[in-house]
């Protein structure tokens, strides 16, 4: 059998990788972007010279060859689904048996006026990351008045003033809400967030929104207009307000398509012998709490695993369980397990931490009825996955989830806790008298989670 | 400059922007004190060596301090690896090889021809006549050096990670143990007529403390005192190590006491980048450093049969045998290629291809130790920075990308994988109940 995968990505990657691991049948894998499969979450350490590019590899060289995983570097202009042929833009076309769809996300762009000028960009493909270094000349040629201007308070934004920032160039990051992320992060983190922004010296506007750029004689940028009609000189736009499913050259192919490629639970499209995974695919009725298309380093991989069972013979339902993600928002480490909304629902009650200095934090939200734990938020400080993914599942209450806070302590040994301080200040405000029963162990941990085994197979 | 864009992408050359009048004025400090380290080399007689020496070290010191201070007084708390791929020094580039090659010459003077470094030793003299009670000779030159490269260095180390208290209270050990058991302990046993003794250094890496010559020796000429030290270097190497080792991994050595550990960590904290990750460097790098003790472990048998044998064995080949090793391995590997390359291969190499204790230290670390690096659940996202600064050239991520704990028996335990994992997925940690499955798959 053939398989051939659209994308070299996470998801297209781990699914080649765990398609080997169970069968011998062909895979091939196609990328315009790069030959070498990469992570994309850290092209920003490549710009910001803590990596080269190589270290970003997923997998050192030989290990395609050793897994017999064929790679062709082309994009494929279209997909006939009656043939079960791939066009290639070289003209060749491809026969599959099977094909997977992981071809990503492309920077949204709302029809701003002056977005195709150069030096006005998103950050998603190496391509991107090669025009931001073309373009860093120009800014570093302005000298005094070097300036870039970052459009949209996402991760990428944050990302993009990072890196502008380890080399010097002033920022200017309009960001459309009241606060930083705001439509995720709850308004302590947000605000946190935001403080943690401007100590770096970044110029954050909040309820700011590009309205225009203007360009010169040369076409490159040369300022930005905002709604409020401020002008800022600047010789770069990034524009980080999302992305999109990459699904443009599908549009004829006939497999159905919404935002992104429509998919059941198992990952199949519309059409037989096609799945979709990764940021393009668009779940037809994801679970509850969860959004159709999740544009997440961890939902492809854990697709591109799934998809791999399925298509070796154990049909497998994507089920990705307990959400988590993560994120660094310059130093600050972003965790969070479960369900942590923006704006907290009437049934649950929250416990927020927060460190004197402002860039630790922990929040723990529960419900009101039972106090079952439903998820975890932290700032600056590391949670275990696994055990905080437990109390969760086990609907655990908030006073045995105190009591064993240790448990999930994962910050480096010697680091300082801070689990009786969040206690007390339960304690305070619920006038109950909750005490810590554990200390940080491994062991305890190792008990702890076997146990989960133990449960859940009886 | 016409490569390093590929590597790196950087085209924008953003190294030299905004390095303070302050960080040069710094510099120039250390500039003077190496020039009087030089002009002292190149003379055969000392100007005051008192006044030489003073002068020296002081501006050394104080320009590195202030350099250090003056680099992250700036900045907020947190992991700043900034422009360490652009940078010529850390790089292999024009500064790196020139510190290469100067350090390589000062190792191929100390350890054949010690008379080329001329008038350095003698303005050596008042500080080594003060603590030691004797005349300066290279060897106390080159402690001093050392001493004041991890003082100095971890002093900056600890600034650069003055968020990480793991990092902080693991640098003040490695300053502590140099200063004190490599440095002044020894000076101060010659100081009391006895003998210059490492109490850190044990077989298999100080060889010769259970060979028979020393053994003899140390009984013989220091009664008490030297059946003392056999017995704790014996203590050291059969008990201490592998029952340390079980608790917390080879790390309690390798990254908190021992001075290689500590010249590494400290001054060679800017050339962790450049060691060899690939699958070959770690086929070679098991070969190497296995051969090795195996070597010492057989040359120390065959050296207590032939003194069993009153030389029958050996004859007068027995000398041969630990000068040989002496200058491959000793002065070879560990001083030349060990740190003389550090700007070129890493800065662990001895430690890694060439170290008989830390041979010794990873087959138990592998084993038969509760350490382990743990990786939290699946939240690794392959960025690539844990191999990366992995100094000991372990490809973390090829384990953490895939929810595996690490094992593995070079891990010096450093910890600065977990510092610079920009997702929180790494922990060093310990732990008994699983221990044979430390390195387990996760399903």
């Amino acid at each position: 059998m053939k398989i051939v995968i659209i994308g070299n990505g996470i998801a297209g990657t781990n699914a080649a990788r765990f398609i080997r691991k169970r069968t011998d049948h062909q895979i091939i894998m196609i990328s315009e972007e790069s030959w070498q499969p990469y992570s994309r979450t850290a092209l920003m350490y490549v710009y910001m010279g803590h990596l080269k590019l190589k270290d970003t590899h997923l997998y050192e060289d030989w290990f395609w060859e050793k897994n017999c995983l064929e790679r062709i570097q082309s994009r494929v202009n279209r997909v006939d689904i009656h043939k079960k042929q791939l066009q290639l833009q070289d003209g060749k076309t491809l026969e599959y048996d099977k094909l997977i769809i992981a071809c990503g996300s492309r920077p949204n762009k709302f029809g701003w006026p002056g977005q195709s000028l150069k030096g006005v960009q998103g950050l998603y493909h190496l391509q991107d990351l090669e025009s931001m270094e073309g373009s860093t000349l120009d800014i570093l040629a302005a000298g005094k008045n070097a300036r870039a201007v970052i459009v949209g308070g996402g991760l990428i934004g944050i990302e993009m003033a990072e890196m502008f920032h380890s080399r010097h160039i002033p920022v200017t990051f309009l960001v459309r809400e009241n606060s930083f992320w705001n439509q995720v992060l709850p308004p302590e983190e947000s605000d946190m967030i935001n403080r943690h922004i401007r100590e770096h010296g970044i110029d954050l506007r909040l309820n700011t929104e590009l309205k225009e750029i203007t360009g010169d004689a040369a076409g490159k940028v040369s300022e930005v207009y905002t709604n409020h009609g401020d002008r800022i000189a600047c010789q770069f736009a990034g524009l980080t307000v999302g992305v999109s499913p990459n699904i443009e050259f599908l549009k004829e192919s006939g497999i159905k398509l919404n935002r992104g490629v429509l998919v059941n639970e198992w990952l199949e499209t519309s059409e037989k012998d096609i799945y979709a995974i990764g940021d393009c695919a668009e779940l037809q009725q994801p679970d509850s709490g969860r959004r159709a298309i999740e544009a997440v380093w961890y939902t492809g991989r854990m697709m591109g695993q799934t998809v791999a069972q399925t298509i070796c013979g154990v049909k497998t339902a994507y089920k990705p369980g307990i959400w988590f993600n993560s994120a660094k928002f310059f130093d600050i480490e972003y965790q969070v397990y479960g369900d942590v909304p923006a704006v907290l629902p009437a049934h649950l009650e929250t416990l927020y931490w927060e460190h004197p200095e402002g860039r630790k934090s922990v929040r723990i939200n529960f419900e009101k009825n039972g106090g079952a734990v439903t998820g975890f938020n932290l700032m600056g400080v590391r949670y275990r996955q696994e055990v905080c993914e437990k109390w969760i599942k086990e609907r655990t209450p908030i006073s045995q989830v105190l009591e064993n806070l240790s448990l999930a302590n994962f910050d480096p040994e010697f680091f300082r806790q801070y689990e009786s301080e969040i206690l007390d200040q339960y304690n305070r405000q619920n006038n109950t008298n909750i005490r810590l029963s554990s200390k940080r162990s491994r062991n305890q941990v190792s008990r702890f989670l076997s146990n989960l085994g133990q449960q859940s197979n009886a | 400059m016409n490569n390093q864009p590929l590597e790196s992408i950087s085209i924008a050359q953003p190294h030299p922007v905004n390095t303070s009048l302050r960080q040069k004025m710094a510099l120039a400090l250390v500039a003077v004190g190496l020039l009087f380290v030089l002009v002292t080399w190149a003379s055969r007689q000392v100007w005051n060596p008192l006044l030489s020496l003073t002068g020296s070290l002081v501006t050394l010191s104080v320009g590195t301090l202030w350099y250090a201070f003056e680099t992250y007084k700036g900045s907020l708390p947190g992991i700043k690896n900034n422009g360490v791929m652009f940078r010529s020094l850390s790089n292999r580039g024009v500064w790196g090889w020139m510190v290469g090659v100067f350090i390589t010459a000062f190792y191929v003077c100390l350890y054949w021809f010690p008379k080329m470094l001329g008038g350095l030793v003698q303005m050596f003299d008042p500080l080594s006549m003060f603590i030691r009670g004797r005349a300066a000779d290279q060897w106390f030159v080159y402690g001093t050096f050392y001493t004041l490269a991890v003082l100095l260095l971890g002093v900056k180390f600890m600034l650069k990670y003055r968020h990480n208290r793991y990092q902080q209270i693991r640098t003040i050990s490695v300053m502590f143990f140099q200063l004190g058991f490599s440095f002044l302990i020894p000076a101060w046993m010659l100081l009391m007529n006895q003998p210059e003794f490492y109490f850190t250094y044990f077989w298999p890496l100080k060889y010769d403390y259970l060979f028979p010559n020393t053994v003899n020796w140390l009984t013989n000429s220091y009664a008490h005192l030297g059946v003392f030290l056999v017995f704790w270097g014996a203590v050291m190497s059969f008990i201490a190590v592998p029952v340390l080792t079980y608790f917390f991994g080879k790390r309690w050595y390798c990254s908190w006491v021992c001075g290689c550990g500590a010249l590494a960590e400290t001054a060679g904290d800017s050339f962790r980048t450049l060691s060899d990750k690939s699958l070959s460097a770690w086929k070679l790098e098991r070969w190497l450093i296995h051969s090795v003790l195996v070597f010492i472990i057989i040359t120390t048998i065959l050296l207590w049969a032939n003194s069993w044998k009153q030389g029958a064995i050996l004859g007068e080949y027995s000398m041969g045998f630990s000068k040989t090793y002496g200058f491959l391995i000793g002065s070879m590997f560990s001083g030349v290629i060990g740190t003389g390359f550090y700007p070129i291969f890493g800065n662990r190499v001895w430690c890694r291809f060439g170290c008989p204790q830390a041979a010794l230290l990873g087959i138990f670390q592998k084993f038969f130790s509760r350490f382990r690096i743990t990786t939290n659940g699946g939240q690794c996202i392959s960025c690539g920075n844990c191999s990366t600064y992995c100094e000991m050239g372990i490809d973390v991520k090829s384990y953490a990308q895939r929810g595996q704990d690490i094992v593995r028996a070079s891990c010096v335990g450093c910890g600065i994988c977990s510092a610079v994992c920009p997702r929180g997925v790494l922990r060093l940690e310990n732990g008994s109940v699983d221990l044979m499955d430390r390195a387990k798959y996760p399903e």
